[in-house]
């Protein structure tokens, strides 16, 4: 063996075995790792108890609604699966619309209700102009009115 | 032609030189042609407005940032192994860059986080660990600066260089693997591009440009490295005097 086969060696091994050390870390701290808790992990229970945490997922189409102050909002938070209901008194990131993404950052009070302190709107990776939006939308139109 | 050929300063340092105008000039025209593609032809997005057009410098900047380190952890691994002098002095050219990158990456994202997320930082996976990054940049510059001897200084250097590379996945995966604010990727390997077509060649031209720009600036500066240390030798003594006749001639 050469000295720079054994250096080689030396090299992959280590570099190997950081890798691995790394992925275990990772995975063992894979919880506090998330940024935000789904409404599904609230609904299961998997939320730390008695301190903020954040839940985030999209906005439910229809479920916003502003009280008459112009300040607090109301609204829900879906993966789907899962919805919880959030309330929040403040001013709203520009980017914050139903059917979008947001992360709501607060505690749950003892009758499931999300009382939120801070509201992030997530983007998407989707970048287009606004006529590909609208054609989008039209097919959708389209193909929902042929279903019926 | 052996590779190796260009291993020894003596003779890259020609070759460098040769190379470096090649690519600011080319770095020059894609990043006018991507940034006029960007700033003026390129649609505006649906949801976010003009802001979104930050994508033009802090995608490739991010790119960047993190492909320069595999590179630095490349060339410090072939250092290591072959104990090639030239491999540490380009993981040292490259430094600046990435770190520039690197930091470019950070502060447009904070800039674009503001109007969209409604915060200019978070504590997510994604920005931790290019944060990290920045550090691994810093500390590797401090590093390199603080140890005298050259030999040594390449040597811990290039730890340090292999040691962060293993942060590269972690913060490219981040959006993959955690919950994050930030948004997955918009183009990948995988997958067709989730964004309008004349969007995505702007930001093409523009990571191209990062490309030639990195290249231009990092051979500029491995010319200088190897001046310095190679200063006592024979082909060094001689281009140094003939820098000096060209520069007497030219006052």
């Amino acid at each position: 063996m050469k000295t720079r086969h054994k250096r080689l060696a030396w090299v992959l091994g280590a570099l190997t075995l950081l890798g691995a050390a790394t992925a275990l870390v990772l995975n063992a701290f894979q919880d506090n790792l998330v940024f935000f808790h789904t409404p599904s992990e609230v609904a299961d229970g998997k939320v730390p108890q008695g301190r903020n945490f954040r839940v985030g997922g999209m906005v439910e189409a229809g479920s916003l609604q502003r009280s008459t102050d112009g300040l607090s909002v109301s609204f829900r938070i879906t993966d789907t699966a899962k919805a919880i209901p959030v309330s929040y008194r403040g001013p709203l990131p520009d980017l914050f619309r139903e059917g979008k993404g947001a992360v709501a950052q607060g505690t749950l009070n003892a009758d499931g209700k999300f009382v939120a302190t801070e509201i992030l709107a997530k983007h998407d990776e989707n970048y287009m102009p606004p006529e590909a939006i609208d054609a989008i939308d039209r097919a959708h139109k389209t193909a929902t009115t042929v279903k019926q | 032609m052996n590779l190796f050929h260009y291993a020894s300063p003596q003779t890259f340092y020609p070759l460098a030189g040769r190379l470096v105008p090649v690519f600011a000039v080319l770095a020059a025209l894609l990043a006018a042609a991507g940034l006029y593609l960007g700033f003026f032809v390129a649609p505006t997005d649906a949801q976010q407005g003009e802001v979104y057009r930050i994508i033009f410098i802090h995608v490739p900047a991010a790119w960047m940032s993190m492909f320069i380190y595999l590179v630095m952890a490349f060339w410090s691994a072939v250092g290591l192994i072959f104990n090639t002098r030239l491999s540490h002095m380009m993981t040292r050219a490259l430094a600046p860059t990435g770190a520039l990158f690197c930091f470019v990456a950070l502060w447009t994202g904070a800039l674009w986080g503001k109007p969209t997320w409604g915060t200019y930082w978070v504590w997510d996976a994604r920005l931790t660990s290019q944060l990290l990054l920045q550090f691994l940049y810093f500390g590797y510059l401090a590093l390199v600066h603080a140890i005298e001897d050259p030999r040594r200084a390449d040597r811990a250097g290039a730890i340090i260089a292999l040691v962060g590379a293993v942060n590269v996945p972690v913060i490219y995966f981040s959006v993959q693997w955690w919950n994050t604010l930030h948004q997955g990727a918009s183009v990948s390997l995988s997958k067709a591009p989730s964004m309008a077509t004349t969007m995505l060649w702007g930001m093409l031209l523009m990571a191209l440009a990062a490309w030639a720009y990195t290249i231009a600036v990092s051979l500029a500066r491995v010319r200088g490295i190897m001046l310095e240390r190679e200063r006592r030798t024979d082909w060094a003594m001689a281009e140094i005097a003939r820098a000096g006749a060209a520069g007497g001639a030219r006052a």
